[in-house]
Formats: structure tokens, C-alpha cells, sequence
């Protein structure tokens, strides 16, 4: 109370920094922190790490065939079956690692073709301006009014359902925030003395675009991605859950979860899908966070009003 | 024509008070509600699409087996819901309908979707402020202790509690919910919203807390909070961490202000500090968030209306959605757009009252 704050992280000057170096630092829009200063990151990070592995070698490290309907049916948690078995004799414990490699891929190509859709209807609005602007806007908020899981429910039910076609849905309704991101972040590059320089040697507005303007939002775009990816993997089960997804006998978790409700008694069933779904979400989470806490203030406040 | 987003209302200058206020606020009113009603056929528009413009066929998904073989029988119920005709002749035909009103036959219940969405629309509104209620005195307060706290152990516990609300997959939630609190421990009631046994309460709003209340019917009143409590809570959980999440930082970055300094240097106890000269400004926008945060409540009870069999919107579009029920999904998107685009309208009104600084823009 009698402190005045300081501004946490005010960069001291090195004693003679080359312009290169300069320019190294100040094109880094991230502290990496140290781990112990962003534990949760850290979880989140040794989470994450952890199930892309399992994704990768799940047909080594699990004990079975996700889909082989080898055993007794509903075997309770055993040293034999670690998390029980399913309604089909299936092993869950392979279920849930392979369905690792189904979950995580997704989740990721579907926030990058968001991602891109995105940032390329929010780049064209932001840069031409105008009529251009405000039809891809009014587009966006359009998506945006519309309710996001009955769009995608309606996209799912009608292309039918199939994992694809959940995956299609969800990057439906989940482009329109990266759009008002990116143009909200070209309206302000637009006029930066860097981009009218390049403008004044004569550069075209694409090479605007994509040699001065791009790396200099492509952060906070970035951040909002890996803030989405917890979202999407969300989205994505719950409409496996309902059946609009994944079909059995893909082993996906909530298509799982979904099973478990059909064995009430045999917990196991469903928990453990359920609790894969939950530490992914939250790592992914966590690392989202810390990345948001580590961007610099005028991005981080840019990303927060998305 | 822009539709002023809550940034650009909240970056807008302050202009002097003038006396063209009220004529300020009515052209404001005017240019918002003719954005509004755009945007609404706008949906209409994308429902459409999506819906016609898409391999599935409704004749295979509503006819039976036998039905579909009678050529009669198929040409019968296309003229019946107008599908014969080409795309955009049923559309504009649709539109017009729902300028009267009507906004076609469901083609699973066989009734107006007009009367199916009046008879289920209640019921999720009831779900969706319970949690709404809950989500805004669960997490602006945690926001605020976690402000007041900042870096230390409440704000660090209650940072891991929001973001743990963020990341719970809710219909897996709702079935441990369910399989702990209702089949183990029995404490509170399964599905429904009263018990198998019980009537409606006398018929009002449609909201059974609110009607069984104003009726003095107390037994079924009771039941109806209790069953209640359940999906109220699960549907929460997300709107809980994401209101805490929210509270916080926007009252962070009020307390970076100067006039806070001032208010601490003059000798004022912290808790006035706090809830007068911080939480009022940040309640402006977490007013905006929880605005939006009601309006995906509406579209996001589908999970949560599922498992608790909740009779609600929610479980009308997931069945419509799986049965192709075309005129039930755009009514049901339809509703949803328009309440949300209303509240954004109520939101921007909302903050000229919080703040009269701010002038509409």
C-alpha cells in the first residue's frame, strides 16, 4: 500500500545491444519463464507431453487391441484389465490410450483450419476496410449469434454422423473469433509507421501483408489457438457423445462416455474416457494460461476481448 | 451500421452530457433493433442452407419403411412440407411464414413448432438463470477474493478451481453428478422437473419455481428446486470459471488505476476499496460476459437436458437434429439468435446505468 507498483517486468537496458539483438528482443512476444515460476504450465506441459506420446505409441504401450473383444464382459479394474472391461469384453485401458490418437490429431487440425479461416476473412476485412469489412463482419457476428452446438448439431445430423463431419461443424462455429481477432489486430498494424514505410518503397498490399503485418500479429492469433484447443476437444466429444461423432466401435472418449451411461453400475466404463477427456482439457488449459499471463499487455488485452 | 461490440462501447469517448440524450438513446434503440432483425434472417439464411443444401433426406428420416416404397405416400408428404418446390421458393416461403408467425409443422410431434418451442422453452429458461444465478454469485465473488488476494494462496487456489470449471466435460460431470448424488447417496432427485407423481403447478409463466410460488403450492415448489439443483449446477460449472476467470482480471486492471492509488493514499479501508472503487467499474464487463455467457447457457443445456431428461429446448433440438426435423432446428436456432440478440441489446443499455460515462455510442 505505500509501494508503488512497479510495472513487473521492466527490461533493463544491456549495456550496448546490437540492433540485431534488439530486434531479437522485442520480436519475442513471450518470456519463457522459468518452470518453477508457472507450475501449473509446467503440469500442463508434462501432461500434454505425456499424452502425445501415448498418442503416438499407444498400439506399443497399450496391453491390447482397442478393439479386439478378447475377454470376459464388464470385468471390474483388475491387475489383469487395469480399468476393467466393456459391454464387448474390449480392454478399456487400451480403449482410452488409443483414444488418444483420434482425440488429440483432431482437436489440433480443427483450431488450425479455424485458425486459417479465420485469420484470412479477418485479414481481408481489417486491410481492405470499407464494404469488404463490414459484409465479413456482419458474416462473423452471424456465426456468432448463431446458437454453436444446434449449428453444429444441425451440420452433424444433416452430413450425417461421422467423426468428419463433427469436426466440419466445430470449425463452423469456432472460426468467427480468430476473424474479429486478426482484423481487430490489422486495424491496428495498418497505420504502424513500419507497414507505411513498406508501403511507401513501393511494396504491394499482399507483400504487406504477409511479410510485415502477419509476423507481427501472429502471437496473440497463436494464443488464442492454444487457449481453443481445450474447447475444441470439448466440443468435439460431446458430440460424440451424442452421438454425432465418432461411431462405435471407434474408441473415442466421448463416444466412451457414452457407453458408460449404458453400463450404470460398471463405473469404469465411462470414468475413465471421462477423466482422459478432463486432463487433456486441463493441461491444455493451464498451458493456455500461462501463455496469456506471459504476452505482453496490449496482446494479452487484445486476446482476452476476442 | 457497425453494431457496437462491447470493446468498441467501452473504448468509445465520453461525450459531454447533452440534452440530446434521450434522442441519442432512441436512434441508438433504433439502429441496434434494425441490426438485430437482420441479423435474425441472416440465421434464418444459414439455417436454411445448412440444412437443405446437405445430402440428408427427411422423407427417409420421418417416413416408414413401407411408406417410403409408396411413391403416393412420399410425393404426399413432400407437398405437405412444401419440399417439392425449388430451394429458394421454400425459403422465401418460410420466411414469410415467420414474419406471421408461424414457423411450420415440426415433423416429429406433428404441431406447430411455435407450440412445441412455448411448451419447452420454459422449462430450459428455468434451468438456464438457476445457473446463471449460481454462476454469478459462485464466480464474481471467487473473482473478487482472488483479486483481492492476488498472487497469493486464495487467488493461486481459486486460479486452479476457474480453470478446472473451463476444462470439465460437462456431460461427464453430470453422470458423476448424477451417479453420486442421485443413485448412491439418493439426495437429490434423478430427471424431471418434479416427480413422476406430481402436476404441473397451476400454469403461468411456465417456470414451475415461479408458478408453484405465486400459487402457494409449497410441496411443489420444493420439488421443483430440488430438482432444480442437479443440472442447475452442472450446467454452472462452466459459466462458474469462466465468470471467476473474468472478474479477476478485469478488476486487476481496474486496480492499476490512479484514482485507486488515490482512494488507498486518503486512508480507506481496503474492502471499501475493493467493493466500491474496484468491483463497480469491473462489473461492467462482466455484465457483457455473463450477458453472452446466458445466452450459450440456452444453446449449451443439450448435454446437460439429455442426461437429467430435462424437458427442454435443448433435448427438442437434439432430437430434431437426429430425426432431420428441419422446421424444429431453424425454430430452435431462430429462438436462441434472438434471445441472444437481445441481450446484447440489454447489455449495452446496462452499462450506461453502471457507468454514465459512458454515452452511446
Amino acid at each position: 500500500m505505500t509501494q508503488l507498483p512497479l510495472p513487473p517486468d521492466l527490461p533493463l537496458p544491456s549495456a550496448t545491444p546490437s540492433l540485431d539483438a534488439e530486434v531479437r528482443r522485442r520480436r519475442r512476444w513471450l518470456r519463457v519463464p522459468a518452470p518453477w515460476r508457472q507450475p501449473l504450465a509446467a503440469v500442463g506441459v508434462v501432461v500434454v507431453g505425456a499424452w502425445v506420446v501415448i498418442a503416438v505409441f499407444a498400439p506399443l504401450i497399450g496391453p491390447d487391441n482397442p478393439l479386439a473383444q478378447n475377454y470376459g464382459i464388464l470385468a471390474a479394474p483388475s491387475s489383469a484389465h487395469w480399468f476393467g472391461t466393456d459391454e464387448l469384453g474390449r480392454d478399456v485401458l487400451s480403449r482410452v490410450l488409443s483414444g488418444a490418437r483420434i482425440t488429440l490429431p483432431l482437436s489440433v487440425l480443427l483450431v488450425v483450419l479455424a485458425m486459417a479461416i479465420g485469420a484470412v476473412i479477418g485479414a481481408l476485412a481489417g486491410f481492405f476496410g470499407g464494404w469488404v469489412d463490414n459484409a465479413l463482419m456482419r458474416l462473423a457476428d452471424l456465426f456468432f449469434a448463431f446458437p454453436g452446438i444446434i449449428l453444429a448439431m444441425a451440420v452433424a445430423a444433416a452430413l450425417g454422423p461421422q467423426l468428419r463431419n463433427a469436426v466440419i461443424a466445430v470449425v463452423a462455429v469456432s472460426w468467427p473469433s480468430y476473424a474479429r481477432l486478426v482484423r481487430s489486430l490489422v486495424l491496428a498494424a495498418r497505420n504502424a509507421p513500419y507497414v507505411i514505410a513498406s508501403r511507401m518503397l513501393g511494396a504491394s498490399g499482399w507483400r504487406v501483408m504477409l511479410t510485415e503485418i502477419r509476423p507481427n500479429i501472429s502471437g496473440p492469433v497463436l494464443v488464442l489457438g492454444a487457449l481453443d484447443i481445450g474447447n475444441a476437444v470439448l466440443l468435439l466429444s460431446g458430440l460424440s457423445f451424442l452421438g454425432l461423432g465418432a461411431q462405435p466401435p471407434t474408441a473415442e472418449w466421448g463416444a466412451m462416455v457414452a457407453e458408460g451411461t449404458l453400463n450404470f453400475n460398471d463405473w469404469w466404463v465411462g470414468t475413465f474416457p471421462g477423466l482422459a477427456i478432463l486432463t487433456v482439457v486441463l493441461a491444455f488449459n493451464f498451458i493456455g494460461d500461462a501463455l496469456r499471463d506471459a504476452l505482453d499487455p496490449r496482446t494479452a488485452r487484445a486476446v482476452r476481448l476476442s | 451500421m457497425t453494431s457496437a461490440s462491447p470493446a468498441t462501447v467501452v473504448a468509445a469517448r465520453p461525450r459531454t452530457r447533452s440534452g440530446a440524450g434521450r434522442h441519442d438513446l432512441r436512434r441508438f434503440l433504433l439502429r441496434r433493433l434494425g441490426t438485430g432483425v437482420v441479423l435474425l434472417i441472416g440465421i434464418t439464411l444459414v439455417a436454411f442452407v445448412v440444412t437443405h443444401l446437405v445430402p440428408g433426406d427427411p422423407v427417409a428420416a420421418n417416413l416408414g419403411q413401407s411408406a417410403i416404397g409408396d411413391p403416393a405416400a412420399v410425393a404426399a408428404f413432400r407437398h405437405q412440407y412444401g419440399l417439392d418446390q425449388p430451394v429458394p421458393v421454400q425459403y422465401l416461403r418460410y420466411l414469410g411464414d415467420v414474419l406471421q408467425g408461424n414457423l411450420g409443422i415440426s415433423e416429429q410431434s406433428h404441431r406447430p413448432v411455435l407450440a412445441d418451442l412455448e411448451e419447452y422453452v420454459p422449462a430450459t429458461i428455468e434451468l438456464a438463470l438457476f445457473a446463471i444465478a449460481a454462476s454469478l454469485v459462485v464466480g464474481v465473488g471467487l473473482g473478487i477474493v482472488a483479486a483481492a488476494f492476488r498472487d497469493r494462496w486464495p487467488d493461486h487456489v481459486i486460479r486452479v478451481i476457474s480453470l478446472a470449471g473451463v476444462s470439465m466435460p460437462v456431460f461427464y460431470i453430470a453422470l458423476v453428478a448424477f451417479y453420486l448424488l442421485f443413485y448412491r447417496l439418493g439426495w437429490l432427485p434423478g430427471g424431471g422437473r418434479l416427480d413422476p407423481a406430481q402436476g404441473a403447478p397451476t400454469h403461468l409463466t411456465g417456470l414451475y419455481t415461479v408458478d408453484a410460488l405465486l400459487h402457494g403450492q409449497w410441496e411443489l415448489l420444493w420439488s421443483a428446486i430440488r430438482h432444480l439443483v442437479l443440472p442447475g449446477l452442472v450446467l454452472a460449472i462452466y459459466t462458474i470459471g469462466m465468470l471467476t476467470r473474468f472478474t479477476r482480471a478485469s478488476m486487476l486492471e481496474i486496480m492499476g488505476n490512479d484514482y485507486i492509488r488515490a482512494a488507498r493514499l486518503k486512508g480507506l479501508p481496503e474492502h471499501v476499496v475493493i467493493l466500491r472503487h474496484v468491483l463497480r467499474p469491473a462489473l461492467i464487463s462482466v455484465i457483457t460476459v455473463a450477458g453472452l455467457a446466458f445466452a450459450n447457457l440456452l444453446s449449451g443445456t443439450v448435454l446437460v437436458e439429455n442426461i437429467f431428461a430435462w424437458p427442454g429446448i435443448g433435448q427438442y433440438a437434439y432430437h430434431s437434429a437426429v430425426n432431420l426435423d428441419l422446421p424444429a432446428i431453424m425454430g430452435v436456432s431462430l429462438f436462441i439468435a434472438l434471445v441472444y440478440i437481445v441481450l446484447n441489446l440489454v447489455v449495452d443499455l446496462l452499462y450506461g446505468v453502471i457507468d454514465p460515462r459512458i454515452r452511446l455510442s
